[in-house]
């Protein structure tokens, strides 16, 4: 049973995800708006003509790797292995595409959405981690990455 | 104090958001891949940061039906969408997909500009130039966007 489980940290996960919720509620019952980044990115870059303001858009994201470096230095985290940059390329093209089509991704939909019970969130977190699952089992089987 | 009522909140939404992503393990694409590793060595943790997340969430949804605007806003600005159609299923199964075979979604790949900079911006580009082709698709019924920038 441990061994199963040898490299969770569900303490981490749960402090975090805590985080995850007041910064979404922040700006939720501060700002009256989704956190949800993949819609926050497109709107700071003028890729989405709707939303919030994109100074806001801009701080929000300036945000993010300032919370994470601090976090990362506070906590000793190591460095993070990525995958090789056609892969990330790759990658990055279905995320972008996928997640302006799906209208969000799992801060939008899979943190907003589902905890507010929307059927669409509901029905595209469901989607995007079955895909991710079986997206996965195939790597893995296929030995491709 | 005008600038910092308007600006302080998404960067400190931000910021707290980037330091759970970083805490909660998010921002390493291995610990990401073992969660959605269902038929492998299974790795846990991001339920529990999915489920910290969507309690306190739930929580400010509660509190959200009682306010009539928002602390530092005039107005609640939400999504009202209820219709499912097949834009929502095949972008999200594109999205998971890339989720998938590389470990990043849109906000640890953010938050990863400070950690790993050289590795997520060839991601961050490419997911810029799938969101400006998202675009070019159209919506159906009604246009996607109004012609303008």
């Amino acid at each position: 049973m441990s061994d199963l489980f040898a490299h969770a940290q569900p303490l981490h996960g749960l402090v975090g995800g805590v985080m995850i919720g007041l910064a979404a509620a922040l700006m939720l019952l501060g700002a009256g708006r989704i956190a949800g980044v993949s819609g926050i990115t497109a709107r700071a870059t003028g890729l989405a003509d709707s939303g919030m303001s994109r100074s806001s858009a801009w701080m929000f994201l300036i945000g993010l790797p300032l919370g994470a470096l601090l976090a990362a230095a506070l906590t000793g985290a190591g460095q993070a292995e990525f995958g090789s940059w056609p892969m990330l390329v790759v990658a990055g093209l279905l995320v972008g595409i996928g997640t302006r089509m799906g209208s969000g991704c799992t801060s939008g939909h899979g943190v907003c959405g589902v905890s507010r019970l929307s059927q669409r969130s509901m029905i595209a977190t469901a989607t995007f981690m079955a895909a991710g699952i079986a997206t996965v089992a195939f790597t893995n089987l296929a030995g491709a990455v | 104090m005008h600038v910092a009522r308007r600006f302080l909140p998404p960067l400190l939404s931000g910021a707290l958001f980037g330091g759970g992503l970083s805490i909660g393990g998010m921002t390493d694409p291995a610990r990401v891949r073992g969660f959605l590793n269902l038929f492998g060595a299974w790795d846990p943790t991001l339920a529990f940061v999915m489920g910290g997340a969507v309690i306190v969430m739930a929580i400010a949804w509660r509190l959200q039906a009682r306010m009539a605007r928002p602390l530092f806003g005039e107005r609640f600005a939400l999504p009202d969408r209820t219709d499912l159609d097949g834009k929502l299923i095949a972008g999200s199964s594109l999205f998971g997909i890339g989720w998938g075979i590389a470990g990043l979604c849109p906000g640890p790949a953010v938050a990863s500009l400070a950690l790993a900079p050289a590795a997520v911006l060839p991601f961050l580009a490419a997911m810029l130039v799938g969101m400006a082709a998202a675009r070019l698709i159209p919506e159906g019924r009604r246009a996607l966007a109004p012609q303008g920038s």
